[in-house]
């Protein structure tokens, strides 16, 4: 039987507003522990929140990208459990009554645009940071003592929520990475998985394939980057497959991700109460956008990273657009095309040189990099190398790297392409019985020789030539 | 030697005269009142702490010990909290700093403000002074018999389903709950938020509303305070040509009001038609029979949500455990009393998943019928009159035992409070010598017009707010 993923996801997104959520403390990485903390935000007797008017803007400017209806009367409720990193007893969370439902994202593939639905995206308080010392597993059970950092805690967060819409571990990546890019072109989140800016728990099931029903899910935490995401839930979709084929049944469970060996392991103990008991936040006033705010907002939406994909797809693929446009380095192509590179080639340079070099596109002069895209076979590799990395230094120009050129002289190679041959016996002999897959040793050899100034195509030619013979 | 100062009979406003004229420095003031304190307190157990030092050249204050002020332990009541000291003011300790009061000391309330009897503090009971082997009334006992005693000339109390209004009836004193958002809550130690307010408990009208003009008004720290519509008007006047007092028949002739009581706000009402107003009955049906229900669903599902943040992690008590949800655990054991914890419960069910529809979701329904109830009636009429508590002060120990009983003591203070409007009590008589309340309940923001009806019967009613037994020592 082949088998059907059915995924949804929770994101947690962290608004990088300057304030709190419900009290005025700045929210800055960094400071030392329980410094950014004020009677609000330690819960101390008394103490009220306040409403931060940004976070409640930017959750409807995200709702209004993910094409949310946003509510007109959005309540904000308390959800009770006790943990020592919520100050209150109590998050205040959105219940009934989230500022944006009934949304979707399109998520361009190849086979047409899918449509993911976003049930909802609400605002909430984060909880602060405990670290759990002793003990076996960082968890608070068996710790030996608990020490909580209160810094984080009331820094806005929004939830949002995808109906159960996703196929496959790699669409989920895709969809998340999409949805990051979007987040961060709002400019009102840095979303980074690995600060816990962007948080994900995956809903996971699977059905055979073609049938519509929905079996028992479980839920996976800790998937603390793209790479995890997908093999995360890759991982529990074949563990659920196995289940269900060797008869079982899938209970109800959550797993974490433990990136280091790859595995799913079940919580143990419940740490939370089941029943949160929500009610209304009664110290605050029910939120109520008014018409013309969110059109303002709405008039501030730039074009969005799904339609740029397809924009960019006609000139390109979907593949190397969904790169570009989800790394953010789309605009750099479209400048860089503009001032003369090859559209391909510009592409390739930017998604693969550019970015292993760690240089930031926003800082990149397009038409120094449009020279360098151009010349990037006539100069040698050591020098377009350097050109790429030194690209965002101010006052760069590509002159130098330009005036140089590459060794493309076959005479003056040859030798050092027979030297590599003799010095590599076994290769030569596993390529000669068919591994062609070694071409790229030889030619990285002789490249290496040349301290890179060798023209790479020259040498590939060469080579072959001389193995063949 | 200290001035002669009658702590017992000045009032707030004459106190703030003799300092204007500088007949008196504050210190000294203040000084008259620790020393009535000194020599009252012992018996009636008033204050929970007093202050050595305080700034303000103003009439002195007390503040119930549910109000956050920074540098002075404030315990509501309660163990859980017993030791700390906050960090901040609430707004209206520091409205009223601002305003030059300086600080007396912090008055005893039941825990967390839950009782109707002050019985309920950790830290032992209030005695009435009318009578010490009676009960204040509650939950700010403390605050209500600190004025009537003349430690205070006036102070700041919470009323969540009527903690200012019945004490002050109990101890024969002039209480005020205001609309519900006019003062901000921001720094008072939460009980039922949807409820709770602030408010003055003084000896006069004039000296309530004067107080009142120094705390209300929207707080940014509060979300759900408001400006207030117009100023403060301090009462003049003796007349009360063209007000129409409602009396709604449910709370005027309620099973449990007793005969006493009944009579003496008759009489109070008749005076009120004598100086020109048009009484006439009116009808409450459902605010009557619901409302205590109602209040009871509402009050302690915010309250179990409310305390949640006594865990012992960062203030207050913390008992020993072997991991966090015994230490959790054992503190909140340990930390509250019965009162608290009953109420915790009650909430916690209200609250939970399977019930929350047909408890916490029923009340808020009700409390909608209650609020247009009120709404209704208080397009006829200006006012509505009833008594403030069935019965006069009851004895220590009578209903401590006895949870319903102690809450039937509120059946008459809490529909207005659910609806969210203002009531103000005022000393109409006594009955059995105990002083009896008539309760006035106005329009939301109708403070002013609860001041002037309240203070032309008040001059009418010339009710002496002195004890019976303490009259020729004061004198």
């Amino acid at each position: 039987m082949t088998w059907e993923p059915v995924i949804g996801l929770e994101i947690h997104v962290q608004l990088k507003t300057e304030t709190k959520m419900f009290c005025r403390c700045p929210t800055g990485f960094g400071a030392g522990e329980n410094t950014q903390t004020c009677p609000v935000c330690l819960g101390f007797p008394g103490a009220l929140p306040v409403a931060n008017r940004v976070a409640i803007e930017w959750t409807i400017l995200l709702g209004l990208a993910l094409r949310c209806e946003i509510a007109e009367r959005a309540v904000f409720s308390r959800k009770n459990y006790f943990y020592p990193d919520l100050p209150k007893g109590y998050q205040i969370s959105q219940y009934d009554q989230p500022l944006c439902t009934n949304g979707k994202m399109i998520l361009p593939t190849a086979e047409g645009d899918r449509v993911i639905e976003i049930v909802r995206a609400h605002l909430e308080e984060d909880a602060a940071k405990t670290v759990h010392v002793g003990g076996r597993t960082g968890r608070i059970g068996g710790a030996d003592y608990s020490l909580v950092d209160y810094n984080r805690g009331g820094t806005p967060l929004v939830e949002i929520v995808t109906a159960p819409d996703l196929r496959s571990a790699e669409e989920a990546k895709r969809f998340l990475q999409l949805l990051r890019q979007t987040v961060v072109e709002l400019g009102i989140s840095d979303a980074e998985m690995e600060k816990g800016t962007l948080r994900v728990d995956a809903n996971v099931s699977v059905r055979p394939a073609g049938s519509d029903e929905l079996r028992t899910r479980t839920e996976i935490k800790n998937l603390n980057s793209f790479t995890f995401v997908a093999r995360g839930i890759a991982a529990e979709v074949e563990r659920q497959i196995g289940v269900w084929e060797s008869g079982g049944e899938v209970q109800q469970e959550t797993y974490d991700f433990d990136a280091a060996t790859g595995r799913l392991t079940p919580r143990r103990a419940k740490e939370e109460a089941d029943d949160y008991r929500y009610f209304p936040e009664p110290d605050l006033v029910p939120v109520e956008p008014p018409a013309e705010l969110i059109e303002r907002l709405r008039a501030r939406l730039p074009e969005l990273p799904a339609a740029r994909i397809r924009r960019l797809e006609a000139d390109l693929d979907l593949e190397r657009a969904t790169v570009l446009v989800t790394g953010g380095l789309d605009r750099l192509w479209e400048e860089t095309v503009a001032a003369g590179a090859d559209r391909l080639a510009a592409a390739n340079v930017i998604a693969n040189n550019l970015v292993g070099a760690g240089v930031d596109p926003a800082a990149v002069p397009p038409a120094e990099l449009a020279r360098l895209v151009e010349a990037r076979e006539r100069i040698p590799r050591s020098a377009f190398d350097e050109a790429l990395a030194r690209l965002a230094e101010p006052g760069f120009s590509a002159d130098p790297y330009l005036a140089q050129e590459s060794v493309a002289d076959t005479a003056a190679l040859e030798p050092i392409v027979l030297r590599v041959l003799e010095a590599n016996p076994a290769q030569v002999e596993a390529y000669r019985n068919g591994k062609e897959g070694l071409l790229g040793f030889f030619v990285g050899q002789v490249m290496r020789e040349t301290q890179g100034r060798a023209d790479p195509r020259v040498v590939n030619d060469l080579v072959r030539a001389k193995l063949a013979g | 030697m200290a001035p002669l100062i009658d702590t017992l009979r000045l009032t707030a406003e004459e106190a703030s005269r003799l300092l204007e004229r500088r007949e008196l420095s504050a210190a000294e003031l203040r000084a008259a009142y620790l020393e009535a304190i000194a020599e009252r307190d012992g018996e009636l157990r008033c204050f929970l702490r007093t202050v050595e030092e305080a700034e303000g050249e103003g009439v002195p204050i007390a503040l119930k010990d549910v109000i956050s002020t920074k540098g002075v332990e404030t315990t509501a009541g309660s163990r859980i909290l017993a030791g700390y000291v906050p960090v901040f003011d609430a707004t209206v300790a520091a409205r009223v700093k601002a305003a030059g009061l300086p600080l007396l000391g912090k008055t005893n309330t039941d825990e967390f403000a839950m009782g109707s009897s002050t019985e309920n503090s950790a830290f032992g009971p209030t005695r009435n002074p009318w009578d010490p082997t009676r009960v204040p009334g509650g939950s700010g006992g403390g605050s209500a018999a600190a004025v009537t005693a003349g430690l205070a000339p006036w102070a700041l109390g919470s009323d969540t389903g009527g903690s200012i209004k019945q004490p002050s009836a109990l101890c024969g004193n002039v209480g005020l709950r205001p609309t519900y958002g006019s003062v901000s809550r921001y720094g008072v130690v939460a009980f039922a938020s949807s409820l709770d307010q602030i408010g003055p408990v003084a000896k006069t009208v004039r000296d309530a509303a004067l107080l009142y003009s120094l705390i209300a008004g929207r707080d940014p720290r509060d979300s759900t305070t408001a400006e207030l519509p117009e100023p403060v008007r301090l009462p003049e006047g003796d007349s009360l040509a063209g007000i129409r007092i409602g009396v709604p028949t449910e709370l005027n002739e309620a099973e449990g009001i007793e005969a006493g009581v009944r009579e003496a706000v008759r009489r109070a009402l008749e005076l009120a038609a004598e100086l020109g107003a048009e009484v006439e009955e009116c009808s409450l049906p459902r605010s009557a029979r619901y409302g205590l229900p109602c209040y009871y669903l509402i009050a302690p599902a915010e309250a179990s949500s409310n305390l949640a943040r006594y865990d012992g992690v960062r203030y207050g008590l913390r008992a020993e455990g072997e991991s966090y949800q015994e230490v959790v655990d054992r503190t909140r054991d340990e930390g509250f009393g019965d009162e608290p914890k009953r109420r915790i419960m009650l909430g916690t069910y209200a609250l939970s998943a399977g019930y929350y529809e047909a408890y916490y979701g029923q009340a808020q329904r009700v409390r909608t019928i209650i609020i247009a109830e009120h709404r209704e009636a208080l397009e006829r009429f200006d006012v509505l009159a009833c008594p403030t508590s069935p019965t006069v002060a009851f004895p220590l120990g009578e209903r401590a035992a006895d949870p319903l009983a102690m809450y039937a003591s509120d059946l008459l203070t809490i529909p207005s409070c659910l609806a969210g409007l203002p009531g103000l009590s005022i000393p109409c008589g006594l009955s059995q010598g105990l002083p009896v309340g008539l309760q006035l309940v106005g329009p939301q923001f109708g403070e002013n017009l609860l001041f002037r009806v309240g203070h032309a019967l008040e001059q009418a009613l010339g009710f002496d707010t002195v004890p019976a037994r303490w009259r020729e020592a004061g004198r």
